[in-house]
């Protein structure tokens, strides 16, 4: 179901912890939010959950008002960071205990619930674990009990918070991919939140960049990436470098070099300059060129890291070279930024 | 790791140097044995004299003091208060531990507080509180008597009384519980679709139900074995208003020593058996009482 999000705020106290934000999920959509702690993502899909009631706003989902809905009405699935599986209930009881809830008009009958919660823990691999308790489980295990059981009300909306963030890095990366499949089969609209940018990245159709309570940039995993469109968003996703640079003439200066870059329809004025490490051309010569000298020079996998001290500013710059180019610590290197962006504060 | 860089060094010297947990044997012993003559000279031996001195006389003499219609009317009596203070602690525990833990709300400290009260306050106080509140030149005493309802030197005021004093057990036992638990238990049941009476019986109280056990069992020894509070509301009238406690004090005040001890036996029984079953819970359900902890 598409949810929209239109015009939200909520303060805690007097704590603004969502301001002005909107928002349109489509239906179907994989859909992350990430920023640092503090963002308000967390905040954000309790609002859409009902778990909280937003100080101003309205909520949709699908052409009907949900904001004065309860909890219960939303029909949702949530999936909280620490399972929050009941652990007096096997892993079967767990997965039916939201079918089991309803009232005896909605409610399935007790064979088709058992037949549901089987076919949900076969499709979350966990067969044969049916009558074990949360506490016999692993971490990837439980939090796969917890989308089997959230799954099990056909919600509306599928909505996880911080999924695999008390997992570790190995088990992480199965149940991403594992969460992907599992979306592409079922066709759920989820939603779910992560401080972690690779996950958000690798995972979602869409991304959500938030920051203080605020949305910073939607867009695909390659909008995002490519073409961030703030400081933050830059700083944020990936590695980035900055160097406070001039525009005079539709080229960039910094302090009195030109560094080769042409910026046209740019205004006048200081400027701070963005660009990643792996977005440069390496030169021979400097005919306008940023030149720098080799601090650090770290062989990472198939790449060489580099750290330089750069003329005319104080700033570490960090560049990405092929392995093969020998930067040791002392020489000079001359590159150029091929794929940059300019901000002003 | 670490720690394993470190093991062969630590296994080598471990047979010269001790853990740094570990005291010398003598320490060990001595502590020991002091809290073994501790415990035997405080607990265990006057528990001893409540039975042999209810014995002194024979069996017999034993179980005719208990079948005096005076003491018969005092235990009685207990199991009544107890009956009646014992499930309204429950209630209210549940209750108060439920917005203690699961809210936000201005004045929950002062609460949190307030709930100790009743510890904190001497037992003889919290009797004459009542005195105060009920009696006969009280702003309340006028009103009650016009109507014809007796509070105080009755069973109502008996039960106030052990309700007030054993209120903190229920709460105290589940507040940090609960607390620990958090919120997001009941947030996935209310997400599920489960109501708020659902939500509270599939999920919280499974969740509390070894903790409220025991809280229960302590409240009940109370109600059972509290003295001074009812003492003072109670008018000591006998076969009326007497619990065991006070049939106790008065049975021994008249010399009735076989009297006394019989009665005491009964609660010190009471004491030893509430000991087992806490005991057996722990045994018994240890892994589901650990589980829940956790987790």
């Amino acid at each position: 179901m598409e949810v929209r999000v239109q015009d939200i705020r909520k303060e805690f106290g007097r704590f603004p912890a969502l301001e002005k934000v909107s928002l349109d999920i489509r239906s179907g959509e994989l859909i992350a939010l990430l920023g640092p702690s503090g963002s308000g993502k967390t905040t954000l899909l309790r609002l859409i959950a009902g778990l909280e009631s937003p100080t101003d706003g309205t909520i949709f989902f699908g052409d009907a008002d949900a904001s004065k809905k309860t909890v219960q009405e939303r029909n949702i699935g949530f999936v909280f960071q620490h399972y929050a599986l009941f652990r007096h209930m096997t892993v079967i009881d767990n997965v039916a205990f939201g079918l089991k809830v309803r009232p005896a008009a909605r409610r399935p009958s007790a064979a088709d619930i058992r037949k549901r919660a089987e076919d949900l823990i076969e499709l979350v691999q966990l067969g044969g674990m049916e009558k074990r308790y949360p506490a016999q489980l692993s971490g990837g295990q439980r939090q796969r009990v917890a989308l089997a059981r959230a799954m099990a009300v056909e919600p509306n909306v599928l909505l996880l918070d911080e999924p695999f963030g008390a997992l570790d890095a190995q088990v992480r990366k199965e149940l991403r991919r594992w969460l992907r499949e599992i979306h592409d089969r079922t066709g759920h609209t989820t939603v779910f939140v992560t401080h972690d940018q690779d996950e958000a990245l690798e995972l979602a159709d869409r991304v959500v960049v938030m920051s203080k309570g605020r949305i910073e940039q939607v867009g695909t995993p390659d909008e995002i990436y490519d073409t961030p469109n703030s400081p933050f968003v830059f700083g944020f996703i990936g590695q980035s470098n900055t160097l406070p640079v001039r525009v005079e003439n539709g080229q960039l200066w910094l302090e009195d070099r030109s560094i080769g870059v042409s910026a046209p329809g740019e205004p006048q004025g200081p400027a701070e300059l963005y660009f990643r490490p792996h977005d440069i051309d390496l030169l021979d010569g400097c005919g306008g060129c940023l030149a720098g000298v080799v601090t650090i020079s770290r062989r990472v996998a198939g790449t060489r890291h580099v750290e330089l001290d750069i003329a005319g500013s104080t700033r570490r710059i960090e560049i990405e070279l092929p392995a093969d180019v020998a930067a040791a610590p002392g020489t000079r290197i001359a590159f150029r930024p091929n794929r940059w962006k300019l901000f002003r504060s | 790791m670490a720690h394993d860089a470190l093991a062969p060094a630590s296994g080598n010297t471990s047979e010269m140097v001790r853990s740094a947990t570990s005291e010398s044997r003598l320490a060990r012993y001595g502590l020991i044995a002091l809290s073994l003559a501790f415990v035997g000279l405080f607990l265990v031996m006057p528990l001893a004299i409540v039975f042999t001195e209810a014995l002194r006389n024979g069996p017999g003499r034993f179980y005719e003091a208990l079948a005096d219609p005076e003491t018969w009317a005092a235990i009685r009596l207990t199991l009544l208060v107890a009956a009646i203070a014992v499930p309204l602690n429950l209630v209210f525990g549940i209750a108060a531990a439920w917005a203690i833990a699961k809210f936000e709300f201005k004045g929950k400290a002062f609460l949190t507080t307030l709930i100790d009260l009743p510890f904190s306050v001497s037992p003889v106080i919290s009797g004459l509180v009542f005195v105060l509140l009920f009696g006969s030149h009280s702003l309340l005493g006028p009103w009650l008597s016009s109507h014809g309802i007796k509070v105080l030197f009755a069973v109502p005021g008996i039960v106030l009384a052990t309700v007030f004093v054993t209120f903190p057990f229920v709460a105290r036992e589940l507040i940090p519980l609960m607390q620990e638990q958090g919120t997001s238990d009941e947030e996935a049941a209310l997400s599920l679709g489960a109501s708020g009476w659902q939500t509270f019986w599939y999920v919280t109280l499974p969740n509390i139900k070894w903790g409220l056990l025991y809280g229960v069992l302590l409240c009940n020894a109370r109600a059972m074995g509290e003295f001074g509070a009812v003492s003072v509301v109670s008018g000591h009238i006998r076969g009326m208003t007497n619990t065991m406690p006070l049939q106790v004090e008065i049975l021994y005040n008249e010399y009735n020593f076989v009297g006394a001890f019989a009665v005491a036996t009964l609660l010190a029984l009471l004491a030893l058996v509430t000991l087992v079953i806490k005991s057996l819970l722990e045994f018994k359900f240890s892994a589901q009482i650990a589980a829940a902890r956790k987790h």
